[in-house]
């Protein structure tokens, strides 16, 4: 399968990708809207005052954790990025848990103990990032080393954004991965802006140019495509388990909002937004929906009420106790492995969520 | 009891790890083949193969953070910094993501990190360092620093067995210069301190190879008796054990090879401060590195490294105090 993964966001526009039901994409177009009206809810509770520190949000990238996260199996791992709250929701992490996660609710995922969008839910097979990046891609790497290790067809995968392409951890990571042809899927979320800093002074050549470099492909994908993400995903993961190594797929896409909350995107021209907005992946997908008949209306209303329920249960929730505040710096007992993650994909029959991991 | 040097009771601890527990695999650069630069991995590559005695890229960030991610998912990975110093590229994988791992998702990250540490052999600036104390200050991680060849084993048996990250200092002039009986086979030495000689007028407090050192200065120091306490453990700290042998003593020198500011001894010293002050009948005493990089020439070096002479200098100070 290593030759069907330059799907064209073009022929996926026409005929689907050929491996989504019409529930598959019903799925995917929820969870966009999900991840849409959750960071709207709580930017609005930002400004309330009512989630502190700052807020980071994925506005106009939903596309990118939706379509790669939708084809991912339960047993995978993922290390999820700021911008990619798509991606829990499809593992099954609910919206009122990410919403008392910003509020720094006993709810939340870290309880209190990490602010934002900084979660993973360990029993989902999920680890949270932290904010040097990307960081994250050299535990993914690890994962996928463990896997191969012990000969289990599972990959692993991460997401990242253009500005930790300057990192060392990223060379370290794709050389490592290339290196010992790992089961690893190194996402670049290219939203053209590093905070500020635009693509230009980020890097002399287009990252994904630096796959072959590494030893191993790499493809740009339509970012605002969930479809065309999920296709690539999908087929990187196949090559994956199939002993081909890894896969760099640059998802391009825009960040439509500031870096955060506090961020007013001077620095961004008005007409690169304006043609960004043609593309919205939200719109794309229910316009895809719309034309095979599904209701899209009922489908928002439907969301919209389940994010009115989980905010009110969000804030209903408690704060954390300071009294335990000192514990978990260590653990204390054995050391629990990751869990399985939901996987709603029909290409996984059978698989639903679960609870085994690597014990 | 067969008897081993410390290297060799590292090799042994790693080679029991390897044969009882198919998720230990140990990683670094330099150690399959060619058997380590120390040569602690002597032999593994043909006993265990090249999966679990893995050749790295020379990517210490990569290292350290590539053992969280097996780790996560069940691997009790070992990893060898071909020099302690060298572990400042992979600080970041250490201190933020393995250390804040659990604290923050309850995600348990049982990884041992091998520091082949400490001067006294033309190491120069980049090959003689002490950091410990740099990994003191960073939560959720623990630090260990065997002074005997006994405890170099079981240290490394408790922290390749503990869930959490630790930070395994290894002396590196003790390697071949420390010899002792060591038990064949699997055991634990609890990350606690040891009282390494008994005595009651004045306790030197140490830990890797300055234990030797403080053992060698107080030997016999005109007729007085004098502890010397082996911490051991940094991470945990042994309070108990520190404010016995101060309670006992009364009188209090504190060696470390690391520099001076925020070493591990100004811990010890604060701890002593703050909880032992009745108990004192004369003021702390520090024998440390002053605090600059450790020099190559061999008088440069001798000069800044605590050794014997000094130690027993502070001795006597204190003593007459």
């Amino acid at each position: 399968m290593a030759t069907d993964t330059a799907a064209t966001p073009a022929s996926v526009e026409a005929g689907g990708s050929g491996h989504l039901e019409l529930e598959d994409r019903l799925w995917l177009l929820r969870a966009m809207l999900l991840m849409r009206g959750i960071e709207q809810r709580a930017m609005s509770l930002y400004r309330q005052g009512k989630v502190p520190g700052s807020f980071y949000d994925g506005y106009g990238q939903e596309a990118v954790s939706a379509g790669a996260a939708f084809a991912m199996a339960p047993e995978d791992r993922l290390c999820i990025l700021h911008r990619d709250l798509a991606a829990h929701l499809i593992r099954g992490v609910s919206p009122v848990r990410i919403l008392s996660q910003y509020m720094g609710r006993a709810g939340g995922i870290t309880a209190g103990r990490d602010g934002n969008v900084h979660f993973g839910d360990p029993a989902l097979g999920c680890v949270g990032m932290v904010s040097m990046l990307p960081d994250m891609m050299l535990v993914a790497t690890g994962m996928a080393m463990a896997f191969k290790l012990r000969g289990e067809r599972r990959c692993a995968l991460t997401w990242f954004g253009d500005g930790s392409t300057s990192r060392g951890d990223f060379h370290e990571a794709m050389n490592w991965a290339g290196v010992q042809k790992l089961p690893v899927i190194f996402i670049l979320e290219n939203n053209q802006y590093a905070y500020s800093t635009p693509l230009s002074k980020q890097f002399a050549v287009d990252p994904v140019a630096r796959a072959s470099a590494y030893g191993f492909a790499g493809m740009t994908v339509d970012g605002n495509d969930c479809e065309a993400m999920f296709e690539a995903t999908r087929a990187a993961r196949e090559r994956a388990l199939d002993g081909g190594g890894p896969t760099l797929i640059e998802a391009l896409t825009m960040r439509m909002h500031g870096h955060a909350a506090h961020d007013d995107m001077k620095y961004v021209p008005r007409e690169q937004v304006e043609e960004w907005r043609l593309r919205d992946p939200v719109e794309r997908q229910e316009k895809r929906l719309r034309e095979l008949g599904v209701d899209v209306d009922g489908v928002r209303a439907a969301v919209t009420a389940e994010i009115d329920e989980a905010a009110a249960e969000a804030l209903a929730g408690p704060m954390p106790a300071p009294d335990g505040v000192l514990e978990g710096v260590f653990c204390e007992s054995s050391a629990e492995p990751l869990g399985d993650g939901q996987a709603p994909w029909s290409g996984f029959a059978g698989h639903t969520a679960g609870s085994g991991g690597e014990a | 009891m067969p008897v081993m040097t410390y290297l060799q009771a590292i090799s042994s601890a790693l080679r029991e790890e390897l044969s009882a527990d198919e998720r230990v695999l140990v990683m670094g650069e330099d150690i399959g083949a060619f058997g380590g630069a120390f040569k602690v991995t002597d032999g593994f590559f043909e006993e265990f193969g090249e999966d679990r005695v893995m050749d790295t890229p020379l990517a210490e960030s990569a290292i350290i953070g590539c053992a969280v991610g097996a780790a996560i998912v069940g691997m009790r990975p070992v990893c060898e910094m071909q020099f302690a110093d060298f572990i400042s590229c992979g600080f970041d994988q250490l201190v933020n993501v393995a250390g804040k791992m659990h604290y923050r998702q309850g995600l348990a990250v049982p990884i041992v990190v091998r520091l082949p540490s400490g001067g006294g052999f033309s190491g120069g600036p980049f090959h003689s360092q002490n950091p410990e104390a740099l990994f003191m200050h960073s939560p959720g991680l623990k630090v260990v620093a065997p002074s005997t060849a006994r405890d170099a084993k079981g240290l490394l048996h408790h922290a390749i067995h503990d869930p959490n990250p630790v930070c395994f200092m290894e002396h590196k002039h003790l390697y071949r210069r420390v010899k002792g009986e060591v038990p064949d086979e699997i055991f634990e030495t609890p990350f606690t301190a040891r009282v390494a000689r008994p005595g009651s007028d004045l306790v030197v407090i140490a830990y890797g190879a300055m234990v030797d050192v403080a053992l060698a200065a107080t030997e016999d120091l005109e007729g007085a008796s004098i502890e010397v306490l082996d911490l051991r453990s940094l991470v945990p700290l042994d309070e108990e054990a520190i404010l016995d042998s101060v309670a006992r003593c009364s009188k209090v020198v504190i060696v470390d090879e690391a520099n001076m500011t925020c070493a591990a001894g100004a811990q010890v010293a604060a701890l002593i401060a703050e909880k032992a002050f009745e108990d004192l009948d004369g003021p702390v005493v520090r024998v440390a590195t002053p605090d600059v990089p450790i020099p190559f020439s061999p008088p440069l070096e001798q000069a800044v490294l605590p050794g014997v002479d000094r130690v027993k200098e502070a001795c006597r100070e204190l003593l007459a105090y």
